[in-house]
C-alpha cells in the first residue's frame, strides 16, 4: 500500500463533489418525483458511497483481493435485504395453505 | 504488491516478530481491517433490513413520521461528516509524508468535526426528546392513527442513528489515541499504520451516515 | 515419509508448555499454542455445563407426567441450548485445534493478530460468564431461539443477560475469524500456495468466511431485541403493529450458517485424519476444498427453511426449500471422497479413525434427515417435533461432537507431547457410537410420530422410546465421562509421544511434538 502520495488536489475535488452531492440530494428531495424520490436518493448515496471508498480509503489503488471482500461484503448485504424483502413482498401471490 | 522506498528492518520494534516483513505487516492490517469492516456492513445491514420492511409495511406511517426528521440538522451533519472524512484522509496523507505537524492538526480538525456532529445529533435528540418520540412508556404521538406504527419506526431510527453515533464515539476515542501517539512522535513516514486503519474506520462511518441521511431524512417526505 | 527425530529428552527442551510458569504466563500469553489451550479447558467446562441440562431434561423425560415444572423445563432446554450452541459448538473446533494447527499447517510462527487471538477468549469468558449469571440467576425460558414476541414481552426471566451472553461471544467469534481469514491470506509461508493448503485449513477458513459475515446479524438481531424488551416499541410484538417473523428471519440469517460454522471445522478434521488413516492423499482434494466454501456461500441462502411455518410466502418458501437441496450437494461430495480416499487405501482402526468412520455415517444420516426437513410437505408434519431434535443432534452430536474428539484424539500427541491409552480410547469411542444412537435414533421415531419438542410431558404412548433415549444419554455421559478422565491422565502420566506417531504427512508433525514458543517448524518437506 505504499503508492505514491495522493495529492491534495485529488482529495480536494472529491470533497467538493460530496459536498455538492449532497446539496443536490437535499434538492431532489424537495420535488415530488413520487417512487423516483427513493431511486433518485439512492443513486446520489451510491455514487457518494462510492467516491468515499475509492478515494478516500484508496480502494481505487488497493490489491484485487480488497476489492474483492469490499465486493463481497456488499454482496452479502445484499443477500440478506434481498431475501428478507422477497418474503414480505410475495406475501398473498400465492394462496396460504390451510394448516396455518 | 507494493514497492516502498523505506521498509521497516526486522530490529524495529514496529515490526511484529510473527511478520517477516512490514509490506505482510501492512497489508495483514489492513486486509483485518477490512473484514472488520465487512462485519460493520452487516451488523448495521440487520437494521437496514429491518427498516426497509417496516417502511414497506407502513408506507402512510413513515410518511407522516418523516414530517418530524430535522433535515436542516441532518443534512448539516451530513456536512460535517464529509468535512471530516476530507480532514481525515488529509491525516493520513501526512503521516505518510512524515508531516508530523500536519498530521496532528488534521487529526484534531477530524476529532472537532466530529463532536460538532455528536452535539448537533444531541440537540436532535433532545428535540424529540421533548416531542415525546422516544420510543417507550412516555411515547406520545399526535395522529393516533399510526401511533404503533410510528413508535416502531421512532425506535429503528433510534437504534440506526444511535448505533452510528456510539460508533462516531468510539471513532472519537480512536482519534484521540491517535492524537496523542503522534504528538509524541510514534508516527512516520516508514510506519503509520494506525492512522491509516483507523482513517478507513472513519471513512466507513461516514458511509452509513451517508445511507442514514437519504434513507431517514430525505425520503417518504412527498409521499 | 516424513523424518522422525528421537524424543528421548524432550522433558527438559523448552516448549510452549514450560517455557514460561505461572498464571500471568497463561493469561497474558500471545501465543496461538497457549490461547488454544485456554479456550480448551474453558470449553469443555461449558459442555458440561451444558450437558448437566441435558441430563436434567432427559430425567425429566422418563415419565410422561416428568419430574419438573414446565417452567424449570422450558429454562432447563434453553441454557442446554444457549450454552451448547454459543458456547461449546461455535468455536470448538476453531478456538481449540484451529488455534493450535493453522499457523503451524501454513508454516507461519502465530496468527496474524496474536493479542486479538487472547481478546478473542477474554470476549469469550465475559460472555459465558454473562451467560453462567443469567442461569443462576434463574435462567431464561425462551428456548435458545429467543423467539419474540415471548421473549420480548411475554416471559419474565433475564432474557437480556443471556441475550448479551450470546451477544458479547459473537465478538469472539468474529474476531477468531477475521484472524483466521488475515492469517490464511497473507501468512502462508512462501511455497505454501492455496492448492497446497491442507483441508484443515480450506475448512477453517471457510468457516470465518461464515463467523465474519454472519455473526453480526445475530448481534444486531440481539440489540433489537433487548431495546424491545426495555422499551416495548413493538418491532416484534404484533400487539404493538410490529412482526415476529422479521425476528425469525433476522434470527435464522445467522443461525443457520452457523450451524455449518459447527460443522465445517469437524470436517475438516475428518479430511486430515481419513488421508492418514487410510495411508492415501484425499481423493479429489479440489472437490472437496470447493465444497466447503460451498457450504459456506450456500449456507447462507437457505435460512427461511426454518421458517416454512411460520407465516413466511410460499414463494419464498419454495426457493429456500429449493436452496437447502442444493446445499446437501457438497456435504454429499464431502462424504463421497472421504469414502473414495479409503477406498484400496491401507485402513487402520486408531481411535481417531474409530471417531471418523462414526462422523461419517452418522452425518449422513443427519444430514438426509436434513433433507426429509427440507422438504416443505414432510417439514409440515414433523417441524418443532423430536425429528428435528434428532436431526440436529445427528449432525452435531454424532457429527460435530465425534470429530471434535477424533481431533482431540489425533493431534493429543502434537499438543502434549504423549499418548492416550489406546485401549481405553477405543472403547470410549464404541460407547459414544453405541450411547449416541440409542439416544438419539428413537428421537427420531418419536418425532414421526407426533411428540412435540420443548414439552415437559408428554402423551403416555410415547414413553418406551423416551426411556429408551433417556438410557442411551446414560450411556453417552459414560463415553464423554472417560476421555476426561484418559486423557487428563495421559497428560500428565501417559508415555512419551514420538514426533509423528501416526506417519502423517502434514507440515504441523515435522515440528518437535509440543512445539516451541514461539512456533518454529522443520521446513523440510517441500
Amino acid at each position: 500500500m505504499n503508492h505514491q502520495v495522493v495529492s491534495v488536489k485529488v482529495y480536494a475535488a472529491v470533497f467538493c463533489a460530496l459536498l455538492a452531492l449532497t446539496i443536490t440530494t437535499v434538492a431532489v428531495s424537495k420535488l415530488d418525483l413520487g417512487e423516483f424520490n427513493f431511486i433518485a436518493a439512492m443513486t446520489i448515496a451510491v455514487i457518494k458511497a462510492t467516491l468515499v471508498v475509492m478515494f478516500f480509503m484508496d480502494v481505487r489503488r488497493a490489491t484485487s483481493m480488497t476489492k474483492l471482500f469490499v465486493g463481497a461484503g456488499l454482496f452479502w448485504l445484499a443477500i440478506l435485504l434481498v431475501f428478507l424483502l422477497s418474503d414480505y413482498l410475495s406475501r398473498g401471490w400465492l394462496p396460504s395453505l390451510r394448516w396455518l | 504488491m507494493a514497492d516502498s522506498e523505506a521498509t521497516l528492518t526486522a530490529h524495529e520494534p514496529e515490526l511484529k516478530h510473527h511478520f517477516d516483513d512490514s509490506a505482510q505487516q501492512l497489508e495483514s492490517s489492513t486486509l483485518g481491517m477490512w473484514v472488520f469492516l465487512v462485519t460493520e456492513v452487516m451488523f448495521f445491514g440487520g437494521m437496514f433490513g429491518a427498516y426497509t420492511v417496516y417502511r414497506n409495511l407502513y408506507r402512510n406511517a413513515f410518511a407522516s413520521t418523516s414530517h418530524f426528521m430535522n433535515v436542516i440538522i441532518g443534512a448539516v451533519n451530513t456536512g460535517v461528516l464529509i468535512c471530516s472524512s476530507f480532514t481525515m484522509v488529509l491525516a493520513v496523507r501526512s503521516a505518510q509524508l512524515g508531516q508530523k505537524k500536519a498530521l496532528v492538526a488534521f487529526l484534531i480538525l477530524t476529532l472537532i468535526l466530529g463532536c460538532v456532529f455528536l452535539s448537533l445529533k444531541y440537540v436532535e435528540y433532545h428535540e424529540k426528546w421533548v416531542d415525546h418520540h422516544i420510543p417507550g412508556p412516555g411515547f406520545q404521538y399526535a395522529d393516533p392513527r399510526y401511533f404503533h406504527q410510528a413508535q416502531i419506526l421512532f425506535l429503528l431510527y433510534f437504534a440506526m442513528t444511535g448505533m452510528h453515533a456510539i460508533h462516531m464515539i468510539v471513532g472519537a476515542g480512536l482519534l484521540t489515541t491517535l492524537i496523542v501517539m503522534a504528538a509524541r512522535d510514534r508516527f512516520s513516514a516508514t510506519w503509520h499504520t494506525p492512522v491509516e486503519m483507523i482513517g478507513l474506520y472513519w471513512h466507513f462511518v461516514d458511509i452509513v451516515w451517508i445511507f442514514l441521511f437519504p434513507l431517514l431524512y430525505l425520503i417518504g417526505h412527498t409521499q | 515419509m516424513s523424518p522422525t527425530l528421537p524424543f528421548a529428552s524432550t522433558e527438559a527442551r523448552t516448549n510452549y508448555l514450560n517455557a514460561d510458569y505461572g498464571w500471568k504466563s497463561w493469561l497474558f500469553t500471545t501465543d496461538h499454542k497457549r490461547i488454544a489451550l485456554l479456550y480448551l479447558f474453558s470449553i469443555t467446562v461449558f459442555f458440561f455445563v451444558g450437558g448437566l441440562f441435558a441430563v436434567g431434561m432427559r430425567l425429566n423425560l422418563l415419565t410422561p407426567q416428568g419430574l419438573f415444572s414446565h417452567d424449570t423445563y422450558n429454562k432447563l432446554f434453553t441454557m442446554h441450548g444457549i450454552i451448547m450452541v454459543f458456547f461449546f459448538l461455535v468455536p470448538s473446533i476453531p478456538a481449540t485445534l484451529g488455534n493450535f494447527l493453522v499457523p503451524m499447517m501454513i508454516g507461519a510462527r502465530d496468527l496474524a493478530f496474536p493479542r486479538i487471538n487472547l481478546l478473542s477468549w477474554y470476549i469469550y469468558i465475559v460472555g459465558g460468564i454473562f451467560a453462567l449469571t443469567a442461569v443462576v440467576q434463574g435462567g431464561v425460558d425462551t428456548g435458545w431461539t429467543f423467539y419474540a414476541p415471548f421473549s420480548s414481552t411475554y416471559s419474565n426471566t433475564h432474557v437480556i443477560l443471556a441475550a448479551l451472553g450470546v451477544f458479547v461471544s459473537g465478538f469472539s467469534s468474529i474476531l477468531t475469524g477475521l484472524n483466521f481469514i488475515v492469517t490464511i491470506h497473507k501468512m502462508r509461508a512462501p511455497g505454501m500456495t492455496w492448492s497446497r493448503l491442507p483441508l484443515f485449513v480450506w475448512g477453517h477458513y471457510a468457516t470465518s468466511l461464515i463467523q465474519v459475515l454472519g455473526t453480526p446479524v445475530i448481534a444486531i438481531t440481539l440489540v433489537l431485541l433487548g431495546l424491545e424488551r426495555l422499551l416495548h416499541a413493538g418491532i416484534f410484538d404484533p400487539t404493538l403493529g410490529g412482526d415476529p417473523v422479521l425476528f425469525q428471519h433476522l434470527f435464522w440469517f445467522y443461525s443457520h450458517p452457523a450451524v455449518y460454522i459447527m460443522i465445517l471445522p469437524g470436517m475438516a478434521v475428518i479430511s486430515e485424519i481419513v488421508a492418514c488413516f487410510s495411508r492415501k492423499a484425499i481423493f479429489g482434494y479440489s472437490f472437496v476444498a470447493f465444497s466447503s466454501i460451498a457450504i459456506a456461500v450456500l449456507g447462507f441462502l437457505v435460512w427461511g427453511h426454518h421458517l416454512f411455518v411460520a407465516g413466511q410466502s410460499m414463494y419464498a418458501s419454495m426457493a429456500f426449500s429449493f436452496i437447502s437441496f442444493l446445499v446437501a450437494v457438497p456435504s454429499a461430495i464431502k462424504v463421497f471422497n472421504w469414502t473414495a480416499t479409503m477406498y484400496k487405501g491401507s485402513v487402520s482402526f486408531e481411535t481417531p479413525m474409530l471417531y471418523a468412520f462414526g462422523f461419517i455415517g452418522l452425518f449422513t444420516i443427519g444430514g438426509l434427515t436434513g433433507l426429509f426437513l427440507a422438504t416443505m410437505a414432510i417439514d409440515v408434519h414433523v417441524t418443532d417435533t423430536y425429528f428435528v431434535i434428532a436431526h440436529f443432534h445427528y449432525v452435531m452430536v454424532g457429527g460435530m461432537v465425534m470429530a471434535y474428539l477424533g481431533g482431540i484424539h489425533f493431534w493429543f500427541p502434537k499438543i502434549t507431547g504423549r499418548m492416550y491409552p489406546e485401549g481405553w480410547a477405543k472403547f470410549a469411542a464404541l460407547v459414544v457410537f453405541v450411547g449416541f444412537n440409542l439416544t438419539f435414533f428413537p428421537q427420531f421415531i418419536l418425532g414421526y410420530q407426533g411428540m412435540p419438542r420443548r414439552y415437559a410431558h408428554y402423551a403416555p404412548e410415547f414413553q418406551v422410546l423416551n426411556v429408551m433415549s433417556t438410557a442411551g444419554a446414560s450411556v453417552l455421559a459414560v463415553g464423554y465421562l472417560l476421555p476426561m478422565i484418559y486423557l487428563t491422565w495421559a497428560w500428565r502420566k501417559g508415555p512419551r509421544a514420538p514426533q509423528n506417531p501416526w506417519n502423517a504427512k502434514g507440515l504441523e508433525w515435522s515440528s518437535h511434538p509440543r512445539p516451541r514458543l514461539p512456533t518454529t517448524l522443520n521446513i523440510n518437506r517441500w
